[in-house]
Order: C-alpha cells, then sequence, then structure tokens
C-alpha cells in the first residue's frame, strides 16, 4: 500500500496561551525575497498590486498581501492566500530578483497585553509604540537568531524567522510567557 | 548596549545586529597584479590600529544588510559619527569627540 506524506509545518501542534500573551503559529503563507532598485519599484508595486514602502522600518499592508522594508533595495513579501508571488513579478521586465522562500521561514503570531515584554526578552531594539509603531517591520534578532519583526497592531505582532531557527525561537518566547 | 546609529536605517539600533568589517577607505590598487610583493603586503595587511579616532566598515548585518563607515574612538568605544559608503572620509577637525 502506498504511504502518502503528510505536510507538517515547522511548528505543528505547538502554541502555548498565558496571562496576557498567547503564541500562535501562523498558517503557511506565500513569500518572496524581493531585491530591486529604484527605478523599478513602481512597475513591480503594479505587478504586486502593492506600493512596495521606500522608509527604513516600514511596512505596507493590504488585504491578505504585505510587503515589508528591509533594506533600501530588498523587501520581504508575504501572502497569507499563498499567491504565487514569484509568477507576478515574472512579467515585470525592469531589473529584479524574486526568490520565492515560502518554505524557508514560518511565522509565529505573538499576541496580548505583554507582548512587548516577552519580545523584549530577546529582541533588543526599542519596542515601545513611540520607537516601533503599529505598521513597523524590521529585520533584528530574538536570541541568537535572526528573525524579521513586524507589528500589526497595538498588542501584536508577526515573527518571521527561519523555519530552521523556529524551534529555538519558539522555545525562548515560551519560556519569556512563562516568566510573569 | 551601544547604540549604533545606521545612516540606511536613519536610526540608532543595538549593537548586537552589526559586525564588524574592518578598516575604511582602503583601496585596491588598479594594478594590482603589476605592484611588488611589500607594496602588496602594506595594502593587504597593514592596517593603521591607532590608539584613538579610527576610521572602520561596519555592516548592520542583522538589519538592512548595508556596510557603512563609522568613526569610533578606541580609547572610549564612543561612535563619533557614520555615514555611507562612498561619502569622503570626514575632516577629524570637525568631529565632536565629546
Ligand atoms: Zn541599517
Amino acid at each position: 500500500m502506498a504511504e502518502i506524506a503528510r505536510r507538517m509545518s515547522a511548528l505543528e501542534g505547538r502554541a502555548y496561551e498565558g496571562p496576557g500573551i498567547a503564541l500562535t503559529p501562523d498558517p503557511p503563507a506565500s513569500r518572496l525575497s524581493l531585491r530591486a532598485p529604484e527605478a523599478s519599484l513602481s512597475a513591480l508595486s503594479k505587478a504586486l498590486g502593492l506600493t512596495l514602502p521606500d522608509k527604513p522600518k516600514t511596512a505596507a499592508a493590504d488585504g491578505s498581501r504585505a510587503a515589508l522594508w528591509l533594506g533600501p533595495d530588498e523587501w520581504l513579501v508575504i501572502d497569507e492566500e499563498c499567491a504565487d508571488l514569484a509568477a507576478l513579478c515574472a512579467s515585470v521586465s525592469a531589473l529584479h530578483s524574486a526568490v520565492d522562500i515560502s518554505h524557508r521561514n514560518t511565522a509565529i503570531l505573538v499576541t496580548g497585553e505583554r507582548a512587548e515584554d516577552v519580545l523584549g526578552a530577546g529582541c533588543p531594539q526599542d519596542l515601545s509604540p513611540t520607537r516601533f509603531p503599529v505598521g513597523a517591520a524590521s529585520r533584528t534578532v530574538f536570541g541568537k537568531a535572526e528573525i524579521v519583526l513586524w507589528r500589526i497592531g497595538e498588542e501584536a505582532f508577526r515573527i518571521e524567522c527561519w523555519r530552521s531557527f523556529s524551534d529555538y525561537v519558539f522555545s525562548l518566547l515560551e519560556k519569556a510567557a512563562r516568566e510573569a | 548596549m551601544l547604540l549604533i546609529h545606521c545612516p540606511y536605517c536613519e536610526e540608532e539600533r543595538p549593537e548586537l545586529e552589526f559586525r564588524h568589517a574592518g578598516e575604511a577607505h582602503i583601496a585596491r590598487p588598479e594594478n594590482i597584479a603589476e605592484i611588488a610583493d611589500e607594496a602588496f603586503q602594506r595594502y593587504f595587511f597593514i592596517r593603521a590600529n591607532p590608539k584613538g579616532v579610527t576610521f572602520e566598515r561596519w555592516r548592520h548585518i542583522h538589519g538592512c544588510g548595508r556596510f557603512f563607515n563609522a568613526a569610533r574612538d578606541t580609547v572610549s568605544d564612543r561612535f563619533l559619527m557614520t555615514y555611507r559608503v562612498g561619502e569622503p572620509k570626514p575632516d577629524l577637525r570637525k568631529i565632536d569627540r565629546k
């Protein structure tokens, strides 16, 4: 009898909820590592249906899709409905590099009134609302792992990290969350 | 924790996001295949290593990913200023060393 392989996410079955904090692995999404010079941005924005942000530490979101500024010529594009983002960019003739990294990353949602504190256990950035307002996004570190942090609400953050780091990142988050 | 101003992110960020990348403003000789061993050695290995103000390359590796240059005091470990790649080496006399 043929066995059927079942796809499992890197954080299958992991979740934590405590007073003022919830850690939730996010369902699969498609992701694009996009590199492009300024001259290509309008064509790429049109193809993606989203204006690529050009200011440091910002993101643009529309419906299920978002583009996070990572560097002067680098964006992380996420689509929660798993649209084929690389295919959308394929029609753009302006210079760019679009690499599908959907399976490289996994996401963890950190929500609740203690979200800022729990993230502060491993992230050295100032996450107070004045310095890291809703909509802010940045590549940074969490403990020893590199992450991309995006503030999606006053008390809600999305962590994007490499799936091979996700066990470490989730465990460290959970440890911080348990230390009320 | 030391805060370093990234000229591309346009704000101060924690030192954990950065990596040191050697002395700045070292131009690779254009005729590198022709120069004498001694000249190559000076270019490739010899660094100023001063006590006091030094000019260094840094990389915001866990941030925007960019290399940039910095003037830093090796005695106080204070970053005097940072500036983008391609910008001229700043005049030491005009840097506030306090
Ligand atoms: Zn930077």
